[in-house]
């Protein structure tokens, strides 16, 4: 694909400022380059979630299964609980591919189902490795219960550590920042991945699908394992993110996969735009900064206004995710940003 | 006489107490336009469904190119090389026509996730090669201009010519059309019927399901005529018209 001057300038500035950001947070203090980090997370699972739901049209509620599997398996690989201590770079590959397994496992019992079925069973799913992961204590103890595992290692690359701070040329590169850094290389490629994909054979195949599964059967597709590859692959990619998160946490427990994590990563989906990149970053980014925006604005204005706390944040966060789901699905069902196939075609004709 | 492409024997298929299609056996020979005609509800349909993998058969055997075809899974029928339109267009509405044509190429083509991840040369080769027997087919059928739109913008004709330019994009021996020509105007039935001529001329072997009874008489080599599920006759149009049981079975349930 050839790009204009101006969209090369355009990517240039946003790199610079990508580049820039964690410095510019870190004036506001670390906890924001946290919260960034949490952010590009959730761009990653959503990008995932949106293989399966966005191109594939598979409604699923369990996807935070995923991210639980690749979390677990970095923190049994890279903790004292067994006393395995494995490089990242060994292991998120290792987490990537037993989600995938997960993914294969979960998809291949429901090919059959379609909308609400599948989406119950996969929250099923969802829920059964939750359960697991709470009870898998004894009498192996795997997963260490509801306590979770502690003290999981964090990323090293040769002497650099993420845990702590390093100083190069003046600059302060704190463990948020390092990981900052490195979210957005992993970021960058899945969203090559995923456009590559969008464009390709399996891509259309996974739309063809969505769009009319007698239809794309009928044309040759051959749909059943077409769909255990979009499980497959948006598994994958959330087994990533899990590892990622067991580092930066250094600490996973059940408690983190609830079934409102599925949702909340399925609402981004949807919210930003089903099917469409950009869109789906979009909706992770709005999602996961408003409520934190909120967490530290609503406090001390309304101190300040009031002199007392009317409305607690946690509750105006979920009154403002729903509002702001209810007025999308009423104004702009196709999300905030809809797949622009139509568009994109014509361009690239032209070209 | 030409080759056999398609033996039908013997085909049973029940729904429920319906018995949709009776010991309905049909031979299609290689390079012929064969209608398929009959009232309401005679089971046309169901047997484009039987011959596609969508619906299990309850009885009987399919032999394409002389082997028995698989009709457990319909994509495997696609890539034996039967290709379908259907009676309520299916389409994918929200891929532009391009797309869906590329779609129909699936069959034919290899390149798999990491393929298309890494970009590599082969899988770049064989989208560009995917895009041009798309664009051509797009030409083919008339709608080269329609190639950026959503499916679903099209025109009613334009979908119909789409679904066709799909089905021809798995390079299929056996194209069966359901009622093409239904809901067109009198313009776009005469290109259609330009279009299936063009298409035997190239060699293709065509199953046309029709209720226009002067394109099925004017374009089919021969025609078999199905009533409640059985089929009542098989012959060239002429002698198909004036068999009595067809009149008959069409006598009073329609106004052709
Ligand atoms: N999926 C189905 N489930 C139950 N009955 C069906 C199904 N499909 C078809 N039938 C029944 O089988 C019979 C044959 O239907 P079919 O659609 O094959 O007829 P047709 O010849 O194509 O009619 P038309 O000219 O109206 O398209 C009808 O009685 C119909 O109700
Ligand atoms: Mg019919």
């Amino acid at each position: 694909m050839n790009m204009s001057g101006r969209e090369k300038l355009g990517l240039a500035l946003i790199a610079v400022a990508l580049i820039a950001l964690p410095f510019v947070l870190a004036l506001a203090g670390t906890a924001w380059v946290r919260i960034t980090n949490f952010a590009v997370l959730f761009v990653l699972l959503s990008l995932g979630l949106n293989i399966v739901v966005g191109f594939a049209g598979l409604l699923d509620l369990g996807y935070v299964a995923f991210y639980a599997v690749g979390a677990y398996v970095y923190a049994l690989l890279a903790s004292p609980h067994f006393g395995l201590h494995l490089p990242f770079w060994v292991i998120l590959p290792i987490g990537a591919a037993v989600a995938c397994i997960a993914g294969v496992i979960l998809g291949a019992p429901t090919l059959r189902l379609r909308g609400d079925y599948l989406a119950i069973v996969t929250l099923g799913f969802g829920e059964i490795v939750r359960i697991f992961m709470n009870n898998l204590s004894s009498p192996v103890n795997l997963t260490n219960g509801p306590k979770g595992i502690n003290r999981i290692d964090s990323f090293r690359i040769g002497p650099v550590n993420f845990s702590g701070s390093d100083t190069i040329a003046g600059l302060v590169f704190s463990g948020p920042i390092k990981y900052y850094y490195f979210l957005m290389l992993v970021l960058l490629a899945v969203i090559v991945i995923n456009r590559r994909l969008q464009d390709s054979r399996i891509g259309r195949a996974w739309v063809a699908i969505r769009e009319d599964e007698v239809a794309a059967k009928a044309s040759g597709i051959n749909t059943r394992n077409i769909k255990l590859l979009a499980f497959a692959m948006g598994a994958s990619f959330g087994g990533i993110a899990g590892g990622m998160f067991a580092a930066m946490q250094t600490f996973v427990s059940p408690e983190s996969f609830v079934l409102n994590e599925s949702i909340m990563i399925l609402a981004m989906v949807v919210l930003g735009g089903m099917g469409n990149i950009w869109g789906v970053i979009a909706g992770a980014v709005l999602l996961s900064f408003v409520p934190e925006l909120l967490r530290y604005t609503v406090e001390p204005a309304q101190m300040a206004l009031f002199g007392k706390l009317l409305v607690d944040p946690e509750v105006l966060r979920m009154l403002v995710f729903g509002l702001a789901l209810v007025f999308t699905m009423r104004f702009r069902p196709a999300g905030l940003w809809p797949e622009t196939r139509h568009r994109r075609e014509m361009n690239e004709n032209r070209a | 006489m030409a080759e056999t492409l398609l033996e039908a024997r013997a085909i049973d298929k029940r729904f429920g107490g319906v018995q949709a299609l009776k010991d309905v056996s049909l031979t299609i020979r290689s390079g012929e336009i064969y209608g398929l005609i009959g009232p309401n509800g005679a089971g046309k349909t169901t047997l484009f469904n039987v011959f596609t993998g969508l619906y299990p058969l309850d009885g009987g055997e399919v032999l394409f190119c002389g082997l028995p075809l698989n009709l457990e899974s319909p994509h495997q029928v696609a890539a034996a090389g039967i290709a379908r339109t259907f009676q309520n267009i299916r389409l994918f509405g929200n891929m532009t026509a391009l797309e869906n044509v590329m779609v129909g190429r699936h069959v034919r083509t290899r390149a798999g996730v990491f393929g298309a991840m890494l970009r590599t040369g082969a899988e770049r080769a064989e989208e560009a090669a995917i895009r041009r027997r798309a664009d051509e087919l797009l030409h083919y059928v008339g709608i080269a201009d329609r190639a950026g739109d959503l499916a679903r913008h099209l025109s009613y004709g334009d979908q119909r010519r789409l679904e066709i330019a799909r089905a021809l994009a798995t390079d299929p021996k056996l194209l069966a059309l359901d009622e093409p020509a239904a809901g067109m105007n009198a313009t776009e039935t005469a290109a259609l019927r330009g279009l299936i001529e063009g298409l035997r001329r190239d060699g293709l072997t065509v199953l046309l399901i029709e209720h226009d009874v002067k394109l099925v008489m004017g374009l089919c080599d021969r025609v078999a005529v199905l009533d409640y599920g059985e089929k009542i006759a098989e012959d060239v149009p002429e002698s198909v018209r004036a068999n009595t049981k067809v009149i008959e079975a069409y006598l009073g349930t329609s106004a052709h």
